[in-house]
């Protein structure tokens, strides 16, 4: 199968790649980049642990190809933290026990990541309407919910 | 009662502390390290062809197609395993399953063959290219026609069998029971069907096998929550090939949610193994989420028939159940071998019962193969989801408040150890403490007033309660045991020279925080600080032989192992600290991190001393160093339980239920981690909303799978989930070394009727007496219009 060459700013490094048109971005940042923070748990986009943000916003990466994100911006997990200090979403679900597998926490904080950038005092409403699209199977969102609420009173980075 | 109070201080963390868990520095960062996540040089990714018909001859495999695409190695198929005799393998309850078949398949999604590929692209394409000819036959997915006289046989492979009957297991008293039932005032009986569901953790199952041809070692990277157990089962089915235990290492890493369905060894396992074992490459195989929710084992699919008898002022005297449990085709449950029907036998509940029977026979059908629990021990959802909805029959029959019905007839206080009448010994409980607790935080009688308003204005509310009680923590030797091993667990521990530690525990967590908590246990046994404790499981190469994480039984069992190590190297200390002050032992005194001299506290010797002379100056005569071990049979389960209410209102346009309030009131006796069990609570509960009004799998008369898929297959989001309050009682166990009971799957097994009551609650007035979960709306809908009340 024919590839293509692409470059992607992952976390703010530029990332090559040959890749098949194929190839969903999940996969090419996981097995290609050997970034294996953001998870896959399904093939019907329904469950959001894939969640990466592309150009600030957030979309399933199991449901993008890589050759899709070419030229442009990926953010994963790997790059909450910065130079050693935690974001302040990483410590919300810390302090209030919002993971437990930790499975669905990197997809959770991504998506947590959009929804404050565009509604930075998000309502109880808003937060679990905002993460609808991300599924959690062992803390039943309360304290997910909590986690967000924490991260959304500190101030951005 | 036991107080809550820590008795260390937030520096040592030992139980009651509420500290931050350990585990999530490393998932924050994604760097959690998941079966996934492994990546070998070299490595090769099997994926798996599987079968769109429910039951069909295989009169074809043609893999050459798929043998022509650049990059696939190998089709493996059921022949090339039958040379290996590996075609076939044994379930944990000593029926057997195909790893891949050589003549017929038995539910749709079933493995046909799997393809080896340089890449899981690669093997993808090679599985459109399998190219297989199949033969219908007729399907059986009823499993009461299943059983009929005349039924197609399944198991034809299965010499001698002349029908699809697996097993009939009974307990209880049978002629008390029939004797009661005569001569009782009052009987209720009710179908109730408990679907068929799947735990769906969001991480699917999968494994990286490496058999190193050098050393003949195999390491399989696994996403098992039995490590210690599947190595065992491996070195027994795969002896004949040359697979011996010392050179078989399990490691389950992270685990991203086992719920039950972790325990099973699933056909791609022993495929990516074989293969693996065949080429001296490693292979990885990740099931995907169809994959998952169609072919890994299912939970519960129990049809039951229960009855209950009682006196008109509110009495109950005898219960009795007929279930046919259906098993797909074939039995791969993971219950204690002695109880095929696992602990559906705890089904007289929180409740003081005279006489109690009940039968189970188990059919084969064609769907996947199952039995396992659902973040429950073992059947115990489907008791309690029965009981708590016949209790609530069995009042509204005789016009009682089902809060009143229940405390009427709740084992009280001082019944305790109360002997079941299936022959349970319950260690403790206080379910009248519970059910007021829950009722005062809900506001009960305020609610009944509105209730009673609405209905007057014809809106539908309902008030539902559960008061559950849960078995956990197999379990005794005496009766508990998985193919033959008995269900202890256990717990090395290490101290340091500088006195920090090492635990190893035969257990492994899938979310649960064991990291944490186990130090936490360690921590109050010793006083050294939880932070300076490092918990480990799940590599069999290094941690102690357990029966692993299910069933509630990490806390009661490998979390007593690891009390019960601690208390020997506490001994050992003892002596040590007696020698260093020149006192006998007797004249010590202990606080948690110090012995001190009795009467005179300044002369002591902490923990951290006695470890630094353990490796420095070791009194004469004594070995070096301090560690333990401790392989921990416990006495009897134990039993945690609780009253839950919910108030839900239904949309008479809609059929929709809303949940507007669940109060979940919760005993697991002493308490680890405050943060943590209210955590599992939390999931535990949105586990029990699942299945009470979202989540079934089942398949149409040809045996399809409806469901099949997270489109259909309804996993409750953040949307569904209600913001639920908990409450806690306390009521140690007595037997447990530090009182704990255990707390993971109480929510799931407490919440399903305390939401169908509720429904049922609402419409009882139109004549509605039961609705089988889920409680979907357009089941209930179709229940408004046939009583003329939609909108
Ligand atoms: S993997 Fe489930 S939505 Fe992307
Ligand atoms: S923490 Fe396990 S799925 Fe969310």
């Amino acid at each position: 199968m024919t590839t293509r060459k692409i470059t992607v700013n992952v976390n703010g490094t530029p990332r090559e790649g040959e890749v098949e048109p194929r190839l969903l971005l999940v996969h090419f940042l996981r097995e290609d980049l050997s970034m294996t923070g953001t998870h896959i748990g399904c093939d019907t986009t329904s469950c959001g642990a894939c969640t990466v943000l592309l150009d600030g916003k957030a979309i399933k990466s199991c449901t993008a190809f890589a050759v899709q994100a070419d030229g442009r911006e990926v953010m994963t997990v790997e790059g909450l933290e910065k130079d050693g200090k935690l974001d302040r979403i990483q410590e919300g679900f810390h302090q209030e026990h919002g993971l437990q597998c930790g499975f669905c926490t990197p997809g959770m904080m991504m998506t947590t990541y959009a929804l404050l950038k565009n509604n930075p005092s998000p309502s109880e409403h808003d937060i679990r309407w905002g993460i609808s699209g991300n599924l959690c199977r062992c803390t039943g969102y309360v304290n997910i919910v909590k986690a967000i609420q924490y991260a959304a009173q500190k101030p951005a980075e | 009662m036991s107080s809550t109070t820590p008795r260390t201080s937030p520096e040592v963390g030992g139980m009651g502390h509420s500290i931050k868990r350990k585990e999530d520095a490393r998932f924050l960062r994604g760097q959690g390290k998941f079966v996934d996540d492994v990546k070998l040089p070299g490595m090769l990714y099997l994926d798996i062809v599987r079968s769109p018909y429910a039951h069909a001859k295989i009169t074809k495999i043609d893999t050459s197609k798929a043998m022509a695409i650049p990059g696939v190695l190998a089709v493996v198929t059921g022949e090339l395993l039958k040379q290996y005799n590996l075609h076939w393998m044994p379930t944990l309850m000593s029926d057997t399953q195909m790893v891949l078949p050589v003549e017929k398949v038995m539910h749709q999604g079933q493995e046909v063959a799997a393809v080896l590929a340089t890449s899981r692209y690669i093997a993808a394409d090679g599985v459109q290219a399998v190219e297989v000819d199949y033969e219908p036959l007729p399907v059986v997915v009823d499993p009461f026609k299943a059983l009929e006289p005349g039924a197609t046989v399944l198991r034809t492979d299965k010499e001698g069998k002349t029908d699809n009957h697996i097993w009939h297991w009974e307990a209880g008293d049978k002629a008390g029971t029939e004797q009661a039932f005569a001569q009782a005032e009052v009987t209720v009986k009710q179908d109730i069907y408990i679907p068929r569901i799947n735990v769906a953790s969001i991480e699917t199952c999968g494994c990286v096998a490496h058999f190193n041809k050098t050393d003949g070692k195999l390491t399989v990277w696994m996403t098992t929550q039995a490590p210690h157990a599947i190595r065992t089962v491996f070195a027994l089915v795969a002896g004949h090939v040359g697979l011996s235990e010392e050179k078989i290492r399990i490691i389950s890493p992270d685990i991203g949610g086992g719920f039950g369905g972790k325990v099973p060894v699933y056909p791609g396992y022993v495929i990516a193994v074989a293969a693996s074992v065949l080429t001296g490459a490693p292979v990885k195989w990740i099931e995907d989420r169809i994959e998952n929710l169609q072919a890994s084992s299912f939970a519960r699919d129990y049809h039951i028939t229960a009855e209950l008898a009682g006196k008109k002022d509110g009495t109950m005297q005898a219960l009795r159940f007929k279930t046919i449990a259906d098993h797909g085709y074939t039995d791969a449950a993971a219950n204690p071998s002695k109880f095929p029907a696992g602990l559906f036998h705890i089904a007289t509940g929180s409740y003081d019962f005279q006489h109690a029977f009940m039968e189970v026979d188990a059919a084969y059908t064609n769907k996947p193969p199952g039995g396992i629990a659902y973040r429950c021990s073992f059947r115990v959802t489907e008791a309690v989801h029965a009981i708590e909805r016949m209790v609530d029959i069995f009042a509204k029959d005789i016009g009682m408040d089902p809060a009143d019905l229940r405390k009427k007839n709740f084992i009280k206080p001082d019944q305790f150890p109360y002997k079941s009448q299936f022959g349970f010994e319950y260690d403790s409980g206080n379910y009248i403490g519970a059910l007021d607790l829950a009722m005062k935080r809900i506001g009960y009688d305020d609610l009944r007033k509105e209730q009673a308003e609405k209905r007057a204005k014809g809106e539908l509310m309902g008030i539902g309660i559960s008061s559950f009680t849960e078995i956990v923590g197999a379990g005794p030797s005496k009766h508990y045991d998985i193919l033959g091993i008995k269900m202890f667990d256990s717990c090395e521990l290490r101290i340091h020279p500088t006195g920090k530690a090492i635990a190893r525990f035969g257990t492994k967590s899938q979310g649960q925080g064991h990291e944490t908590t186990y130090a936490q246990i360690i921590a109050e046994e010793l006083g050294i600080p939880a932070e300076h404790i490092a918990v480990e499981e799940g590599d069999t190469d290094t941690a102690p032989y357990g029966l692993g994480t299910y069933a509630s039984r990490s806390t009661p069992v490998a979390g007593a192992a690891g009390a019960m190590a601690a208390r020997k190297v506490r001994d050992k200390a003892r002596k040590i600290a007696a020698y260093l002050l020149e006192v006998a032992e007797e004249d010590l005194d202990w606080e948690p991190g110090k012995f001190f001299v009795k009467g005179s506290p300044s002369k002591s010797k902490t923990i951290q001393e006695c470890a630094f002379a353990a490796y420095t100056n070791n009194p004469p005569g004594m070995e070096p160093g301090l560690e333990a071990v401790n392989y921990y049979d416990p006495p009897n389960l134990t039993y945690p339980f609780g009253s839950y209410i919910c108030v839900v209102d239904i949309d008479k346009g809609t059929g929709q239920v809303k949940v507007r309030r669940f109060v979940a009131v919760d005993d697991c006796g002493n308490i680890i981690n405050p943060m943590i069990v209210d955590g599992q609570i939390h999931g535990g509960l949105a586990m029990g909303l699942a299945p009470a009004l979202y989540e079934e799998i089942n398949y149409d008369a040809d045996g399809n799978i409806q469901g099949g898929s997270l489109m259909d297959y309804l996993v409750p989001t953040s949307m569904e989930t209600p913001s639920w309050e908990t409450d806690k009682t306390c009521t140690p166990s007595p037997h447990h070394p530090i009182g704990a009971k255990g707390v993971g799957e109480s929510a799931t097994v407490g919440a399903p009727p305390a939401i169908a009551n509720a429904v049922v609650d609402a419409l009882w007035h139109l004549g509605v007496r039961h609705i089988d979960i889920p409680i979907t709306p357009p089941k209930v809908w179709a229940l408004l219009k046939e009583k003329g009340v939609a909108e």
